[in-house]
C-alpha cells in the first residue's frame, strides 16, 4: 500500500482540499445571497404573490330590485330554486358524467344542449348548471347517489320570476344571460367590477331601462383557495346590497282585465291617466310568459315564440305603427278650430264624395251624409267633411298642429323599442325619399291624411298620449311606467318627477265642442252599442284602419285573409268632464272600429272606473262578427278608407310594425294567395 | 451461566464506529426532514411514518458501513464498479419506461435503479484507481479516469437522467480533481466545454432544454416547466425573513408547490422558516461538510483521502444543486434535497456515504 509519504504530494492535496472549499463556500455564498434577494429585498413582491395565488375575490350577486305595481302588487320577484350544476375541471369526462347524472335526475336534450353552450363561453373552475328548477324529489335522489358524482352539486340559486305570468309581459320585459352587447352596455355604465358575478341582466322592458336601478351592488367574499381553484374557507364578506324597488303606474288588475278583455284577438292598448302622464296598463296581445326567459329560455320555447304567426313578442303598443283611421278626425276638428280654419256651426253639404281635379274620393255612405256640421262629422264618422277639411288646410298645417299634439314624434315612455311612427309632411318626404318625383307631395295626397290613411301611421301609445293631451284641455305629461323608485335599505322612496311635455294653445270653447262630439260618439254614433247603459259618461272615436299588403312576407301563412282584414281602433278617456283614464285601443284586422275595440274600452273602463270585472273577453271574436253590430258599422263606419284613392294616388299605407323603406319600389309586393 | 449478552461491549463495538460529529449533524438534518416531509404531506398521503422507517433503515446501513475497514471497500471498489455498469447496459437494453425515461430494470418482485449504485461505486472506483495507478505518467492515468468517469456518466444522461448524471460525474470528476489534476486540464477541459456546449445543446432532450430556458425565463412556460420554478420562488420570497410559521406555509398547504415532498421540499422549507432557517439550513450542510473534509484531510492513504473528498463534496453538490434549482438559479433536475427530501433511496446512498466516511475516520487510530 502506497502510504503517504511524500510531503508535496500531502501539500498539494491539502491544497486542492482548500481550494474546493473556498469553492463550496462561494457557491453557499451566492445561495443565502439569493435567498436574501427573495426573502428580503423582493420579499413584499413575493406576499402580493402568494397571496394572490391563495386568495380570490368571489363575488355575491345582490338581489334584485322589485316590481310592483300601483297598488303593491308583487310582479316581478325572485325566487330560489334548485340547480344541479357541474364544475367542469373537476369531473372526468363531461359526456359519461352527464350519462350518468341523466339515471338520477331527468335531463333532456335541450337541457344537454343548453349545457354544452354554456360550456364553450365558460371557464373550466365556472360552475355550469345543467339542470334547473329540480324538483325536492330530484334533489333526494341526487343526494343520496352523490358520493358517485364529484363537481357534481346541488345549488341554490335565485331566479326572476313573475308571479302574474303573462301579464304585463311586454312593459316588465324579461331577464336573459348577459351577451357580448350586454357587456358593453355594462363598460359603458363603468359597471364591470359590479357584474363580475352577474350572469342574468335585463333584456327588454322595465327589466332592461331600469337594470342599474334593480341590480344593486355586489358583495364580495375573499376565499382561500387551494392550487386546483378549490375554496378552502371564508375570510371576509362584504355584504351585497339589494337593488331597489320600481314602484309601477300600471294597476295590475286593470291590466289583466284589458288583457282578458283581448281573448285570442291581437292588439295593443294604452292606458293614460292624463292628469300625470303615468300609465295604467299598457296591452299588447298576444303576450308570453318572461318566466320562460328567466335561466336562459330554452330553444324549443323561443322558436315557438320566435316563429309564432302572431308575434307575441312584439310589443305592439310602443313599436306598432298603424294608420289611425277615423280615431284622427277629433284632433283634425280640433286643429281646424284652433286654426280658425272651421267654426263649430260650420256645415258641408256632403254628397257622399269628394272631388279633386279628376280624382274622386268616395265617403262610405253612398248619397252622403247630407248637411255635415263639425259634430256630427264625428259623430257620424262623415269622411267627406275631412276630405275638404284637409284639403282647405293642407299637410303642413295639418303636421304642425298634429306634431304639438305628440304625433310623429317619440313619447318618451321609460321602455325601449318605441318606434316614432310617421308624421307626414312636405319636410318628412322630401326627407323619406331620394328621387325627386318621388320627394314631391302631391296635394291629393293630403286628402287621405283627413281621415287617418295615407302616409299616416302612429304607435297606439302615441294615440293615447294625443287622447289624455285633449282629454287633459292640451296639456301632456310624459307617458311613464314607473312611479318612484324606493331604496330597501334606506327605505327613502324617490319619486320620479312629472314632466310637462306638451302644452297645445287651445281654447276652452273649442275642447268643449270636440268632447261634447266623442261624447256623441258613444250616445248618438258609432259607439252606442258598446257604452249603453255605462254609469259614466265616456267620451270617444271609433276608426278603422286599412290593412295593406306591406307585410306580406310575414303574412303569407294560410291566414293571410285574415290578416289582410281592417285594424279596429277606439280612442276614449272617461269621465268626460274630469278624466281619469285615457286610452287608444287596436285589435288587429278585426275588421270594423266599433265592433271590437270599443266592447274593449267598455270592459277596461267599467273596471277602472266602476270596479267592475268582466265575466270574459269582451264580445265580438275576430271572424265571427256579432250581425247586428256589424250591420251598424256598415252603416255609420264602414270603410273609412278611399281604397280608389289609395290606388290613384299609389301610395300604400305602412302597415304595422314595417317601417317605410327608402323607396316606395323597394317595398315587397303582396303576394297572392 | 450468565448468558446474559455484554450489553456494554455490544454497543461499544458498534459505537466505537460512529463519527459522532457526523452523526449529529445528520440526525439534526433528519428531523428538520422529518418535520418538513409531515408538514408537507399530513393533509394528504401521510408520509412521515415511512420515510422515518427509510431514516431506520439507511442509518443502520450506515452503521454497517461504517465497521467495514477501508482496505475491504478498496477490494469491492471494482466488483461494484463494474457491476454497476453491467446493470447500466442492461437498463439501456432491457430497461422499464417510465414517464419516458429508462431509468430501471425489473427483477420480476421489484424495481432497482442501478444508477444508484454509480453514485457509490464511482467514487470508490475512481479513488482505488488514483491510489494504484499514482505515479503513471499523466496521460495515461487521465485517460484511464476519464474512461472512468464518461461511460457510466454518459449511459445515465442517455436514459435521460440529468440530476445522477451530474452526481455521478461530479463524484468521479472531484477524485480527479483532488488527485491533483493539473489547472492547465482543468482550464482547458472548462474552456473546450464552452465551446462544445452549443453543440451539447443539440443533444439535450426537448424537456431538458426547456428546463434551462425556463430557467432564464420562468415566465416563458408559467404552466408548464416554468410554474415549478415560479412557485418554489414564491414561496421562497414570501417567506421573508422569519417564515410563516410551522406549517403555516400557504404556498405549499394550498398545493400550489409541485414535488413538495420529494424535489422540492426545500420550498416548503423556505416559506415556513423564512432566510433563517434557510441560513441554518446551510450551515448545517456547512458543518457536514467541514467535517467531511477534515475526515479526508486525516485520512492516513491516497485512497482514503480521495474517497472521503469525494463523497463530502458530492454531499455539497446534492444540496447546492438542490437549493439552487428550487431558488431559481439552476435548471430543475432531478437531485433531492440530502436528508430532507422524502425517499429511501437517496437515503440509503447518502448513508453509505456517511457510513464510509465514519468507516475512514474510525479506522484510522486503530490500523
Amino acid at each position: 500500500m502506497a502510504h503517504f509519504e511524500d510531503r508535496d504530494a500531502s501539500q498539494k492535496f491539502q491544497g486542492r482540499l482548500s481550494t474546493a472549499s473556498v469553492i463550496m463556500l462561494i457557491a453557499f455564498f451566492i445561495l443565502v445571497l439569493r435567498f436574501f434577494w427573495l426573502g428580503v429585498v423582493q420579499n413584499s413582491y413575493y406576499t402580493t404573490r402568494a397571496e394572490d395565488n391563495r386568495l380570490t375575490l368571489v363575488p355575491v350577486v345582490p338581489n334584485r330590485g322589485l316590481i310592483f305595481d300601483r297598488n303593491g302588487v308583487l310582479m316581478a320577484t325572485n325566487t330560489s330554486a334548485y340547480t344541479l350544476e357541474i364544475v367542469p375541471g373537476r369531473v372526468g369526462p363531461i359526456d359519461q358524467t352527464i350519462e350518468e347524472l341523466s339515471k338520477v335526475v331527468t335531463i333532456e336534450g335541450k337541457d344537454k344542449r343548453r349545457f354544452k353552450q354554456l360550456l364553450r363561453e365558460a371557464k373550466t373552475f365556472e360552475s355550469i348548471p345543467i339542470r334547473s328548477r329540480l324538483a325536492e324529489e330530484e334533489v333526494a335522489r341526487f343526494a343520496a347517489q352523490r358520493y358517485r358524482f364529484p363537481g357534481v352539486e346541488v345549488r341554490a340559486r335565485l331566479f326572476r320570476s313573475y308571479p302574474l305570468g303573462e301579464t304585463a309581459s311586454h312593459a316588465l320585459g324579461y331577464m336573459g344571460r348577459i351577451n357580448t352587447k350586454d357587456l358593453e352596455r355594462i363598460d359603458e355604465e363603468g359597471q364591470a367590477a359590479n357584474y363580475r358575478g352577474t350572469d342574468h341582466i335585463g333584456k327588454a322592458g322595465l327589466e332592461q331601462r331600469y337594470e342599474f336601478e334593480m341590480h344593486g351592488v355586489s358583495g364580495f367574499e375573499s376565499v382561500e383557495v387551494d392550487a386546483g381553484g378549490r375554496g378552502i374557507r371564508v375570510l371576509s364578506r362584504t355584504p351585497p346590497v339589494s337593488g331597489n324597488n320600481l314602484n309601477l303606474t300600471i294597476d295590475a288588475k286593470l291590466q289583466q282585465v284589458a288583457e282578458t278583455a283581448f281573448g285570442k284577438r291581437r292588439g295593443a292598448l294604452v292606458a293614460i291617466d292624463p292628469e300625470n302622464g303615468e300609465i295604467l296598463a299598457l296591452v299588447s296581445m298576444p303576450t308570453y310568459d318572461p318566466n320562460l326567459f328567466v335561466d336562459g329560455i330554452r330553444s324549443d320555447d323561443w322558436d315557438v315564440l320566435n316563429t309564432d304567426i302572431n308575434k307575441p313578442l312584439l310589443n305592439r303598443a310602443i313599436y306598432g305603427a298603424y294608420p289611425p283611421g277615423s280615431t284622427f278626425k277629433p284632433f283634425m276638428a280640433l286643429g281646424a278650430l284652433a286654426t280658425g280654419k272651421r267654426t263649430p256651426q260650420q256645415a258641408i253639404s256632403d254628397p257622399g264624395y269628394f272631388n279633386l281635379g279628376n280624382h274622386t274620393f268616395r265617403d262610405d255612405k253612398k248619397g252622403g251624409h247630407g248637411m255635415v256640421n263639425m259634430y256630427t262629422s264625428i259623430v257620424h264618422s262623415c269622411d267627406t267633411y275631412y276630405y275638404t277639411l284637409a284639403n282647405d288646410w293642407g299637410i303642413n298645417g295639418i303636421a304642425d298642429f298634429m306634431g304639438q299634439m305628440g304625433f310623429g314624434s317619440k313619447t318618451g315612455i321609460d321602455i325601449d323599442g318605441e318606434s316614432r311612427g310617421i308624421l307626414p309632411s312636405e319636410a318628412w318626404k322630401q326627407r323619406r325619399f331620394k328621387r325627386p318625383e318621388q320627394q314631391k307631395w302631391y296635394a291629393g295626397e293630403t286628402i287621405s291624411i283627413g281621415i287617418g290613411q295615407g302616409y299616416n301611421s302612429y304607435t297606439m301609445m302615441q294615440l293615447a298620449q294625443a287622447t289624455a293631451i285633449l282629454a287633459n284641455n292640451g296639456v301632456g305629461y310624459k307617458p311613464h311606467l314607473v312611479r318612484s323608485i324606493s331604496d330597501v335599505r334606506s327605505g327613502g322612496v324617490r319619486e320620479i318627477p312629472l314632466e310637462k311635455t306638451h302644452e297645445v294653445a287651445l281654447k276652452p270653447e273649442h275642447i268643449e265642442v270636440i268632447k261634447n262630439a266623442m261624447i256623441g260618439v258613444n250616445k248618438e254614433g258609432t259607439g252606442t252599442k258598446a257604452f249603453a247603459g255605462a254609469k259614466y259618461v265616456a267620451a270617444g272615436k271609433t276608426g278603422t284602419a286599412q290593412v295593406f299588403s306591406l307585410n306580406g312576407g310575414n303574412y303569407s301563412h294560410g291566414g293571410t285573409k285574415e290578416f289582410l282584414r281592417d285594424h279596429a281602433l277606439f280612442i276614449a278617456f272617461a269621465p268626460a268632464d274630469k278624466p281619469k283614464i285615457a286610452l287608444a285601443v287596436i285589435v288587429e284586422n278585426a275588421g270594423f272600429g266599433a265592433t271590437s275595440a270599443a266592447p274593449i274600452t267598455r270592459q277596461v273602463f267599467d273596471y277602472y272606473l266602476q270596479g267592475i270585472v268582466p265575466k270574459g273577453p269582451a264580445p265580438d271574436e275576430p271572424g265571427e262578427p256579432v250581425p247586428e253590430l256589424r250591420d251598424m258599422a256598415n252603416y255609420v263606419d264602414h270603410q273609412d278608407d278611399d281604397y280608389d284613392a289609395q290606388k290613384v294616388l299609389n301610395t300604400p299605407t305602412p302597415g304595422p310594425f314595417v317601417r317605410m323603406p327608402a323607396s316606395t319600389q323597394a317595398l315587397p309586393v303582396r303576394k297572392k294567395p | 451461566m450468565s448468558r446474559s449478552i455484554n450489553w456494554r461491549g455490544f454497543v461499544h463495538a458498534w459505537s466505537v464506529h460512529i463519527d459522532f460529529p457526523l452523526f449529529r449533524i445528520t440526525m439534526l438534518l433528519m428531523a428538520g426532514g422529518l418535520l418538513t416531509v409531515f408538514s408537507a404531506t399530513w393533509s394528504g398521503q401521510e408520509r412521515m411514518p415511512s420515510q422515518l422507517l427509510n431514516m431506520a433503515a439507511a442509518v443502520c446501513l450506515m452503521f454497517v458501513v461504517a465497521r467495514i475497514p477501508p482496505q475491504r471497500l478498496m477490494q469491492l471498489a471494482w466488483p461494484m464498479y463494474l457491476f454497476g455498469l453491467v446493470l447500466l447496459i442492461l437498463v439501456m437494453l432491457f430497461g422499464i419506461k417510465v414517464n419516458g425515461a429508462k431509468r430501471w430494470l425489473s427483477l420480476g418482485f421489484t424495481r432497482i435503479q442501478p444508477s444508484e449504485i454509480m453514485k457509490i461505486a464511482m467514487p470508490l472506483a475512481m479513488a482505488w484507481y488514483f491510489h494504484h495507478f499514482e505515479n503513471r505518467r499523466w496521460f495515461s492515468k487521465y485517460f484511464g479516469a476519464l474512461m472512468i468517469l464518461l461511460v457510466p456518466s454518459a449511459l445515465i444522461a442517455k436514459q435521460p437522467d440529468l440530476g445522477t448524471a451530474i452526481l455521478v460525474f461530479s463524484a468521479g470528476f472531484y477524485v480527479i480533481f483532488l488527485a491533483g489534476l493539473s489547472w492547465w486540464v482543468i482550464g482547458g477541459l472548462t474552456g473546450a466545454a464552452v465551446a462544445v456546449a452549443p453543440f451539447a445543446w443539440n443533444f439535450l432532450h426537448d424537456y431538458q432544454q426547456k428546463r434551462i430556458l425556463t430557467l432564464i425565463d420562468p415566465t416563458s412556460d408559467s404552466l408548464g416547466s416554468g410554474y415549478h420554478i415560479i412557485q418554489s420562488t414564491i414561496a421562497i420570497g414570501s417567506g421573508g425573513v422569519i417564515g410563516k410559521g410551522y406549517m403555516s406555509g400557504t404556498q405549499a398547504q394550498l398545493e400550489f408547490i409541485p414535488e413538495k415532498h420529494t424535489d422540492f421540499i426545500f420550498a416548503v422549507f423556505a416559506e415556513e422558516w423564512g432566510m433563517i432557517g434557510n441560513v441554518i439550513l446551510v450551515i448545517l450542510y456547512g458543518f457536514l461538510i467541514e467535517r467531511g473534509l477534515r475526515i479526508s484531510l486525516r485520512a492516513s492513504t491516497t485512497f482514503n483521502r480521495l474517497l472521503a473528498g469525494s463523497i463530502t463534496m458530492g454531499f455539497f453538490t446534492y444540496a447546492f444543486v438542490n437549493m439552487g434549482m428550487v431558488s431559481g438559479i439552476l435548471p430543475v433536475v432531478g437531485v433531492p434535497l440530502p436528508f430532507i427530501s422524502y425517499g429511501g433511496t437517496a437515503l440509503v446512498t447518502l448513508c453509505t456515504g456517511l457510513g464510509i466516511l465514519m468507516s475512514i475516520e474510525t479506522h484510522r487510530t486503530n490500523r
